[in-house]
């Protein structure tokens, strides 16, 4: 376990701050309220919020829904992409089998479901540690493919076995469009982010700490350590559901068993080793490495016209090579991940203000 | 300081990668011409299926270009995207291209890709941008109503189901002798591999064959508790539903427990060369259903070999690859759109084809045998003729190539499914597809 995570700046604001910290803090949430309501909305196109923007946040938050679990209470998962299956399989269902159920109660169940089946994977924790619990996390990821390949009730016996994204609508505004499925993400990603910050703020966030950093001095400490665990694993579920449904409905389109496979489970993982352990907003830097830097390779190949001079084959491979070689540099040159500029340039930023 | 240059840095670091998103507005000098968004996957675990297919394509577009000078003289521009084979980098290439690039319209999107092709359904209702999967779209999509804008061209699993039985019926010497015929079919468990259960046991009703169904979960490398099944059930036939590594093992294992190659039929996925040689000498014998037939003994495949091949403008890297499953079935979708591009052209006149365009040209396709022989397709491909209720063409033919430790033979002509015993059951699943997101299907072939 590495000691640097970050609880410093989270720690600190209960004793008396300088006013230019409080506000600085107030005028970035406003700021970023800003940019994702009205900024985002009117500058960016179709192309942009449909496969770069909406993807991006959504994994950001997926990152978040395995940090509050690995970064927080200290445990793993390699069974993430599963539970934001069950919540993409939740949500289809309570949809097509409870009609007039409203989009934000879909929402808040499908979380809800999954929590029950994030609990439920994670009684191992109670027993073992590290990569044996990890290797049990597996169990969920091979579970709920078999179980939705093998029981084509949940996929409403499709032909298929996709299920595909039901109308979003709420209050009577049809979200199909790019602009409409993007306000739908961003909503609900600030509410979770809000969420977030809430629990890792509580005695819940400071008694997962307290666990991560040394679960024998935080049992002596009266901690109830086994359900402060399950909690871990309920509340990192409760996103997990969620972003699965935006992914699925709000992005995909469209869902199967094997959209949630164990590679996505990585993918989120790597988002939270490149954004940093113990971040709420550093998952996004994560996701956006991950999912813009392949894209963005593409656009610079494209735009340098580069593509006759070789064979098209061998470029496609080049691109994944060199993103491999930037991950292992950001590994190697911020180990504590992308937050850690995050935190340099608030860090900059207050102190500038604070002359 | 060190911040101040390093947030310079990374700033400036930013706009180029926003302009470098933004680059493609700067030219037109794509005005006038047809874009061809060809989505790849050279990377990814299917990259070995792409890279023949993918030439085969680039090679017929390449010809109609250089040697006939365009589509009645309109360019084809060829624009690649790789999607690797996933949904994400697929969407990002959808959005990428479905406006058309440097001033070339878009007429339609090829996604290669059945899972892409359903993630891109509803999007492209909104976008009002035809999808089309020769041999990979959906079944109910046929239905031209619910589905204006997907094509799944060509093929489908439940006229495969068809043909696998009438050519058993043929064998066994009439459809009137399946009766206690036991077919097994061996399939990958997933949507795919399970899309055969309803019409085999459709099928089963009707001619009273016995229907075994036994699936092989992902990937199928162990099957020897498969095979020991069939052989207990005393199988007569094995229809193999494979895809990837399965298709090999399950050859391989049907030889160790004494099962002759000659009574499986593979699935059209597990009915080219790069299938059937990694079990070596067990394949022998080894038959599949075609609808891309290898070969290069065709009118159209000379002339790609004289004007493209020989000439080292081709896209193969290993010219052994000419004339395979693979290579055939590119250019057979590479035909289907310069088809389209043609039909589309002859109501609005010689010039690019924009999405609607594009649309009503996939909507009344119709290469008939007089065509076929003018492209130099024949025994390439069987007729296509599309209309607003039938996406997916009017026949549905398929051969059945056997394996005989080198290439494939082949051992029939086209054999024609029946469309119309299934097609109330398909269009009763499009309806209620309908229903489910509150489509209203149209009425007349406007939109």
């Amino acid at each position: 376990m590495t000691t640097i995570q970050d609880s410093i700046p989270e720690a600190g604001p209960a004793e008396a701050l300088p006013s230019g910290a409080t506000l600085l803090q107030i005028g970035l949430v406003a700021a970023g309220l800003v940019i994702a309501f009205g900024l985002v909305p009117s500058l960016a196109s179709d192309y942009w919020l449909s496969s770069i923007i909406i993807p991006t946040v959504v994994m950001g938050l997926a990152g978040i829904s395995l940090n509050l679990l690995q970064g927080y209470a200290g445990l793993v998962s390699l069974g993430s992409a599963a539970f934001m299956a069950v919540g993409a399989f939740s949500a289809y269902n309570l949809i097509l089998r409870v009609p007039g159920l409203p989009l934000p109660a879909v929402l808040l169940l499908a979380g809800l479901i999954a929590a029950v089946v994030g609990v439920f994977f994670g009684l191992p924790a109670l027993r073992i540690k590290g990569f044996y619990l990890a290797a049990s996390t597996l169990g969920a990821q091979f579970f709920f493919p078999w179980l939705f390949t093998n029981y084509p009730w949940f996929s409403n016996n499709s032909q298929s076995l996709t299920i595909s994204a039901p109308r979003l609508e709420f209050l009577g505004y049809d979200l199909q469009s790019p602009l409409g499925r993007y306000l739908l993400v961003a909503t609900v990603t600030a509410l979770l982010i809000g969420l977030a910050f809430l629990v890792v703020r509580s005695r819940l966030g400071r008694e997962w700490m307290a666990i991560r950093d040394m679960e024998t001095a935080a049992s002596v400490l009266g901690i109830r350590v086994a359900r402060r665990k399950l909690q871990a694993y309920a509340v990192s579920s409760f996103f997990l559901g969620i972003t699965g449904v935006l992914w699925g409905f709000a992005y995909l389109g469209t869902a199967d068993a094997h959209t949630y496979n164990l590679d996505k489970s990585f993918q989120i993982l790597f988002i939270v080793l490149i954004g940093g352990t113990a971040t709420i907003f550093g998952n996004f830097l994560g996701a956006a490495f991950i999912v813009l830097t392949p894209i963005l390779l593409d656009h610079v190949v494209l735009a340098a016209n580069i593509a006759y001079l070789s064979d098209q084959g061998a470029i496609t491979n080049l691109q994944r090579v060199i993103f491999g070689a930037i991950i292992i540099f950001i590994l190697i040159k911020e180990p504590d991940g992308l937050s850690a500029w995050i935190r340099r340039g608030v860090g900059a930023l207050r102190a500038r203000l604070g002359r | 300081m060190s911040i101040l240059s390093r947030t310079i840095a990374l700033a400036a670091g930013a706009v180029i990668a926003a302009t470098s998103l933004a680059v493609p507005v700067e030219a037109q000098e794509g005005a006038g011409q047809q874009l061809y968004p060809l989505f790849t996957y050279r990377t990814g675990p299917y990259a070995p299926s792409f890279i023949p297919f993918g030439a085969g394509n680039l090679d017929y577009l390449r010809y109609v270009n250089e040697v006939e000078g365009g589509v009645n003289g309109v360019k084809i521009l060829i624009q690649e995207c790789e999607t690797a084979y996933t949904i994400e980098r697929g969407i990002e290439c959808y959005e990428r291209y479905k406006g058309g690039f440097n001033g070339a319209l878009t007429a339609a999107i090829y996604p290669h890709s059945s899972g892409l092709d359903v993630a891109l359904t509803d999007k492209a209702r909104l976008d009002r941008i035809p999808i089309v999967s020769p041999g990979g779209g959906q079944n109910i999509a046929t239905d031209g109503r619910v589905f204006p804008y997907q094509f799944p061209l060509i093929f489908d699993y439940w006229s495969e189901a068809q043909i696998i039985i009438d050519y058993i019926a043929e064998q066994v010497g009439g459809h009137d002798k399946l009766k206690g015929v036991k077919i097994a079919t061996l399939y990958h468990d997933s949507g795919y591999g399970r899309d055969t259960i309803e019409p085999l046991a459709i099928l089963s009703k009707k001619y009273g064959f016995e229907d075994i169904q036994i699936p092989v979960p992902h990937p199928g490398e162990q099957q020897q508790a498969q095979w020991q099944q069939i052989r207990r059930a005393g199988a007569d036939w094995v229809f193999l539903r494979g895809w990837g590594v399965m298709t090999p093992v399950a050859i391989k294992t049907a030889a160790r427990v004494g099962f002759p190659a000659d009574r499986i039929i593979g699935d059209i996925w597990s009915g080219s060369e790069d299938d059937a040689r990694p079990a070596g000498a067990a394949a022998k014998g080894y038959l599949a259903v075609s609808v891309f037939p290898p070969g290069t003994d065709y009118g159209i495949l000379r002339k790609l070999k004289e004007n493209i091949l020989d000439t080292g403008k081709s896209d193969l890297k290993d010219n052994s690859k000419f004339g395979t499953v693979y290579y055939n079935y590119g250019v057979i979708e590479a035909i289907t759109f310069v088809e389209a591009l043609r039909t589309g052209q002859k109501k609005f006149g010689n010039k690019p084809l924009n999405n609607e365009e594009g649309q009503w040209a996939f909507e009344n396709l119709d290469i008939d045998e007089q065509r076929i022989a003018e492209l130099g397709a024949e025994g390439l491909i069987s007729p296509l003729k599309t209309t607003i209720d039938n996406h997916k063409g009017e026949t549905i033919a398929a051969k059945i190539i056997q394996w005989n430790g080198e290439t494939w033979d082949t051992r029939t002509d086209w054999i024609k499914a029946d469309t119309s015993l299934f097609a109330d059951v398909i269009k009763a699943k499009a309806a209620a597809y309908a229903v489910e997101k509150g489509i209203e299907p149209r009425q007349a072939a406007s939109n």
